[in-house]
């Protein structure tokens, strides 16, 4: 201990990394050494600046009808907004509620199916030779373009949504695995056949992990691209979600709802990809640990 | 096909080593796409390595020594010819391609640990799926071989968070876990700085030192070569032939003090005039010389 009082720096401290909640805070307080948590903040003033001058500030021709961002605020944080739709009106809850179940089921059944089909493709040659035309001709076909036999293949508001959801996201994943698995360096294909691998081992211990950061890559594209086939599916043929709101209330003229409606997307699905990055991290800790040691 | 120059198979020598980990190289030639191009890598190239010798190939820059290293680990098909080890035919004219096996391990030119796990369930990695220990016994036995080889406090890093030297170790490591016959190791100190580079060769020849298992070691290092090496095979430009064999007669256990001696510096010369005569005649052939 008096050594370290006199050298004045506490070795045991240095030493011990630190974990957890204390490792968030470490990182938090390092990063206002940066100038990014101030950019940041620079490029939000900046951003809603801008939008309050154009639409309350100059009230702009064009702009004018658009809700500037403190009647936005405003309303959203009401306990008795004016439009009927705010943060506390239970509405607003059904359709962040919908949309997100939408979202979960058909991300799950995206990633459920393509991430195997995608494995097995690049495995394969076989198979892939089996499924790939298929896969890249039906591919192309903008989501859009599937909504109406959406509509007549299935009954109801539920499945032709989540239907499409899933269509886009999952040819995504697919993909993106299928790379993923030909990204793969050929020398561990063969160390692992050196060390007596069985065919099922190689799977598991090279192709699996292997192909790991192209399919989180997909998934972190295939959750945006759900979004968006989701938002456009609900807004054509819905009867609650995010999507749906934004149709609604522009078909009634309340633009501030509209807005607020866009904000949450744009919330909810920062925080959908962002727990897609946070899983990725945590099944990929040997990623992250050589990725830090590069200071990325 | 190719004449079969030397039908007798079992001539096994045995002046070192465990007695087993014997190559027999025999006639063999490898034509990459014979509808093709036509690339002719390896022709007719014939050795005999013995057992717990530590063979060093050396030659110019794409003369075909990796070739011959695929073939014997099974990566590649060779086109005519055939390899023995230990009098037992890994391939011929019947079975081109050899099974890969952990009778023969190799080390990569550019590593090749599975990022994705620890160094220690690398290295616990070939008894577990060749069944021969169990999931925890190999844990036990991957931990003692790491440690024993200087890596016990790395053990469960993963491979991208050490430098490559300890990789490379780790490496070896997670070949010999497997009692291998063989080492094969192609250029795996390419990259490495001179000083990392010696404490690989000391390394490797401690643990050589210990199993005598037969090394087939392909370098473009000629003092690498010598210091490391029992023999030194120079290598033609393509298609490989052997040019000439240089015999390292210097006594082991070895250590640096070799460098300097005078004994080395004649070894080192006469491998070098060799190679040198070859790398102009590749020059000569219009092809880069990058070694
Ligand atoms: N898969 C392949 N298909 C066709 N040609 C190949 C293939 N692999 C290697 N070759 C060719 O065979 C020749 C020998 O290649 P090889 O990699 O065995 O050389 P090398 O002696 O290991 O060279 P280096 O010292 O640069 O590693 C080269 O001309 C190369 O272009
Ligand atoms: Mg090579």
């Amino acid at each position: 201990m008096t050594d370290q009082a006199i050298s004045g720096i506490d070795t045991s401290k240095a030493q011990a990394a630190p974990k957890g909640l204390m490792y968030a805070w470490h990182r938090l307080k390092k990063s206002f050494g940066t100038p990014t948590p101030y950019l940041m903040f620079f490029g939000i003033v900046l951003w809603l600046g801008t939008y309050y001058l154009l639409t309350e500030g100059w009230k702009v021709p064009r702009f004018e009808k658009i809700p500037g961002p403190v009647e936005v605020i405003t309303e959203f944080f009401s306990y008795d907004p004016i439009w009927g739709t705010s943060l506390f009106t239970e509405d607003f809850h059904t359709n962040v509620y919908v949309s997100c179940r939408r979202i979960f089921i058909a991300f799950a059944l995206a990633t459920g199916l393509g991430v195997p089909l995608g494995l097995f493709m690049g495995w394969s040659r076989k198979f892939k030779d089996y499924t790939f035309p298929i896969l890249e001709t039906l591919r192309p076909i903008p989501i859009l373009a599937w909504v109406p036999l959406a509509i007549v293949m299935f009954s109801g508001f539920e499945t032709p949504i989540i239907f499409l959801a899933t269509l886009a996201s999952f040819f995504v994943t697919t993909l993106n695995t299928l790379l993923g698995v030909e990204s793969i360096d050929e020398s561990y294909f063969r160390a692992a056949g050196c060390l007596g691998s069985k065919k099922h081992h190689v799977f598991w211990h090279v192709v699996v992990p292997g192909a790991m950061p192209f399919i989180f890559t997909g998934l972190q594209i295939s959750i945006g691209v759900a979004w968006f086939s989701l938002v456009a599916a609900e807004m054509i043929s819905g009867d609650y979600g995010l999507g749906y709101m934004i149709m609604d209330s522009y078909m009634v003229n309340k633009y501030v709802s509209m807005v607020m409606a866009m904000i949450s997307l744009g919330f909810v699905g920062w925080i959908t990809s962002a727990m897609v990055r946070w899983g990725g991290n945590r099944m990929m800790q040997w990623r992250v640990k050589a990725l830090a040691l590069e200071g990325r | 096909m190719a004449a079969k120059a030397k039908t007798t198979a079992g001539k096994k020598t045995q002046s070192r080593g465990t007695g087993r980990g014997a190559i027999s190289i025999r006639n063999v030639t490898k034509i990459y796409d014979p509808e093709g191009v036509n690339v002719m890598a390896v022709d007719n190239c014939s050795m005999e390595i013995e057992s717990g010798e530590v063979c060093m190939i050396v030659g110019p820059s794409g003369c075909g020594k990796t070739t011959l290293l695929n073939v014997i680990a099974g990566f590649h098909s060779l086109t005519f010819g055939e390899i023995y080890l230990d009098d037992e035919l890994l391939c011929g004219p019947d079975k081109p391609l050899a099974d890969q096996g952990a009778d023969r391990m190799v080390v990569f030119q550019n590593g090749a640990l599975f990022p994705w796990k620890s160094l220690l369930d690398n290295v616990a990695y070939g008894p577990i799926v060749q069944g021969v220990m169990s999931k925890s016994d190999a844990r036990d036995k991957a931990r003692d071989n790491l440690a024993e080889a200087g890596l016990g406090e790395v053990a469960d890093k993963f491979p991208g968070e050490v430098s490559s030297g300890m990789a490379r170790r780790a490496e070896i490591v997670r070949a010999l876990i497997n009692d291998p016959k063989v080492l094969l190791l192609d250029e795996p100190y390419r990259a490495m700085d001179a000083l990392t580079k010696s404490i690989m060769h000391e390394s490797l020849l401690e643990v050589y030192d210990r199993t005598k298992v037969t090394i087939f070691f392909i370098t473009h290092d000629l003092e690498e070569a010598i210091f490391l090496g029992d023999r030194v095979v120079v290598m033609t430009t393509r298609p490989a032939r052997t040019k000439k064999v240089v015999d390292v007669k210097i006594p082991r256990p070895r250590d640096y003090k070799l460098l300097s001696s005078e004994q080395f510096r004649v070894l080192v010369e006469e491998a070098k005039d060799a190679v040198h005569e070859e790398a102009i005649k590749a020059f000569e052939a219009g092809e880069r010389e990058l070694a």
